[in-house]
């Protein structure tokens, strides 16, 4: 399988190996979905590190990722974007608005724990 | 229209961009001829069959018998004209034995790719130490007239034989002083490029103001190629230094046009997905309108008027200044 | 200098080759970064339409270098019922989800030259091409290296 889902405390870290095929996204998704549910995983952790292309198929995937897990009341962050990547996805001009990103693993939890630290605060 | 599935993706080996292959001939014995004249002139001239190669194998056999006498009045007349003021009389005896033999070499065989690796190598030996062009082209010249002038000794009783053999000898050593030269001064070209590239490195420099905050001044005149190196160096600086904030001053730059403006926002967002905010600071009125009117597209991009307003700003975002009250996520002085 | 390289597309895994011997060529011709990636981002975008939308095609990559340029040219075949709309497909709405889902308009601002052709009889044939400016000094010195 070209992802490593595991769980780290609250949050479900997921490193995708390589890049994914249509129903492998699709799998991922339902995947992320299903385990933000099932343990109250408040978030979402995805490392794409290992992509040295991240083309407007993956973007989209990212993004319907992020807003699945969203409904089921789960932050997503994005790791390990290369600077080159970078680049080609903001030159392609993919709609990445709903995307968080974080540079590595451990700010993306420092991240997530902010969040979610704030929606306590509030209450929520 | 249905294709042979045969893929023609070798991964070829990438070119390698060296000279040319440097030949290893092995050291060959040079022939023992006696030293006496080869057939002694008489009136009649015997029939040479390759006459100039001939002649450039006695020549060849000459030099290499008197190689110590010559190489000493070769250093001699180094130390005269004070060329190589860098180096040791070891270092030069040590130099000058392998150029002669070199030299000697080519004049036999007529092939330079042997003297142009050893005066590659040379040249990266001494051009760190200081030795100048000019030093190097005479040191070669020197050696042209030591041996011509040995040449002159040796048949000055033949005329006619002498400008036969300095007609094989001139042509040839001409050959080896340009190649000896023009390696050289490849090589100098080669290390001033990479000080200038090491330069350039230095003229952008992406500064780290404190722990997670970056600032990248820029300074003089911005365009597209300048643009796309700040950008490299920005974003390899954020995955360096693990920035979270990068203050992007261009106080110092006068205008910009379309093409950098964008590329300007395509930095800031593409640190985005690294994770770091950006915030534009020291936007002339003339840039400022510039943007405007371009219609360029600032996005979720932060600009502050003055530097230090943006520094605080930043050092606020990165989490160094309490925060306000009404701060959704809480920033926590570190 | 390298030779063209044909890639044929069918499967995912052939997206990873076409964009790996992209990028490698990109390379040998001395592309600076971020362009390898650029190009090999562009590759993928092509080469994924194949693959979800016709099911087999090829991809191939011709390098060029004259006097003063270098580059590549990167053209995608596939023999599929054609893109009816190809106005459509290439149109850049800037919101990002433009072209039809194709990311043909994204393919086009990663490169620098871009030419789309598709009809039902003939399939769908995209070339796209980026170049550089070589670099004065580089050229200089490999005059005089050739000259010497």
């Amino acid at each position: 399988m070209s992802v490593a889902i595991q769980r780290q405390g609250d949050y479900v870290i997921a490193s995708i190996q390589s890049d994914l095929s249509d129903s492998e996204v699709l799998e991922l998704r339902h995947e992320l979905a299903e385990m933000a549910g099932r343990h109250r995983s408040r978030g979402i952790v995805i490392d794409v590190a290992a992509l040295d292309v991240i083309d407007s198929f993956v973007a989209r995937a990212l993004r319907s990722i992020v807003l699945t897990a969203r409904l089921r009341g789960a932050d997503t962050v994005i790791v390990g974007i290369q600077p080159d990547v970078a680049i080609a996805m903001v030159q392609f001009r993919l709609n990445l608005e709903p995307l968080r990103a974080a540079l590595d693993l451990d700010e993306a939890i420092a991240l997530l724990d902010r969040l979610t630290q704030g929606d306590a605060v509030d209450g929520g | 229209m249905h294709e042979e599935p045969d893929r023609s993706a070798e991964d070829e080996e990438p070119e390698q961009r060296t000279d040319e292959e440097p030949e290893q001939r092995t050291d060959e014995e040079p022939e023992q001829r006696t030293d006496d004249q080869p057939d002694e002139r008489t009136d009649e001239q015997p029939p040479r069959p390759t006459e100039d190669d001939s002649l450039l194998q006695e020549l060849v056999a000459y030099l290499r018998e008197n190689r110590t006498e010559l190489r000493e009045e070769w250093a001699r007349r180094i130390s005269e004209a004070e060329l190589l003021g860098v180096m040791s009389d070891e270092e030069i005896f040590s130099e000058a034995t392998e150029v002669y033999d070199n030299y000697v070499d080519a004049l036999e065989t007529g092939s330079i790719e042997n003297l142009q690796t050893y005066a590659r190598e040379l040249s990266e030996r001494i051009i760190p130490r200081g030795v100048e062009t000019h030093e190097v082209l005479g040191i070669v010249l020197l050696l042209r007239d030591v041996l011509a002038r040995s040449l002159f000794a040796k048949y000055e009783g033949d005329l006619e034989l002498l400008n036969r053999i300095l007609d094989s000898y001139e042509p040839a050593a001409n050959r080896i002083a340009v190649t000896v030269g023009v390696s050289f001064v490849e090589e100098r070209e080669r290390v001033i490029n990479e000080q200038q590239e090491a330069m350039r490195e230095l003229s952008t420099p992406v500064l780290q103001l404190r722990d997670r905050l970056l600032i990248l001044p820029i300074i003089g005149v911005l365009d597209s190629a300048r643009a796309r190196q700040l950008t490299e160096q920005l974003l390899g600086a954020i995955r360096d230094k693990r920035a979270t904030v990068v203050v992007i001053d261009i106080t110092g730059v006068a205008t910009i046009d379309r093409t950098v403006a964008n590329h300007l926002v395509q930095t800031v967002e593409a640190s985005r997905l690294m994770g770091a905010r950006t915030i534009l600071t020291g936007l002339s009125s003339e840039i400022a309108q510039t943007l405007v009117d371009l219609d360029v597209d600032l996005g979720m991009m932060e600009t502050v008027g003055d530097l230090q307003g943006g520094i605080e700003e930043a050092e606020r975002l990165a989490g160094y200044r309490n925060a306000d009250a009404s701060d959704a996520d809480g920033t926590v002085a570190t | 200098m390298a030779d063209e390289v044909r890639v044929d597309i069918t499967t995912d895994a052939d997206l990873v080759t076409a964009r790996a011997e992209g990028r490698a060529m990109a390379e040998r011709l001395g592309f600076p970064r971020p362009d390898p990636t650029l190009i090999a981002t562009a590759i993928s975008e092509v080469a994924r339409n194949i693959v979800v939308h016709v099911g087999r095609g090829e991809i191939v990559l011709k390098p060029f270098e004259d006097a003063n340029r270098y580059g590549v040219v990167v053209i995608a075949r596939d023999d599929g019922p054609g893109i009816r709309d190809v106005e459509a497909a290439v149109r850049d709405d800037y919101s990002g989800r433009g072209g039809l889902g194709l990311g043909l308009p994204g393919a086009r601002r990663l490169m620098d030259d871009f030419e789309i052709e598709s009809s039902a009889d003939s399939g769908t044939t995209v070339t796209m091409t980026k170049w550089r400016f070589r670099d004065e000094l580089a050229i200089l010195r490999e005059e005089r290296r050739r000259r010497a």
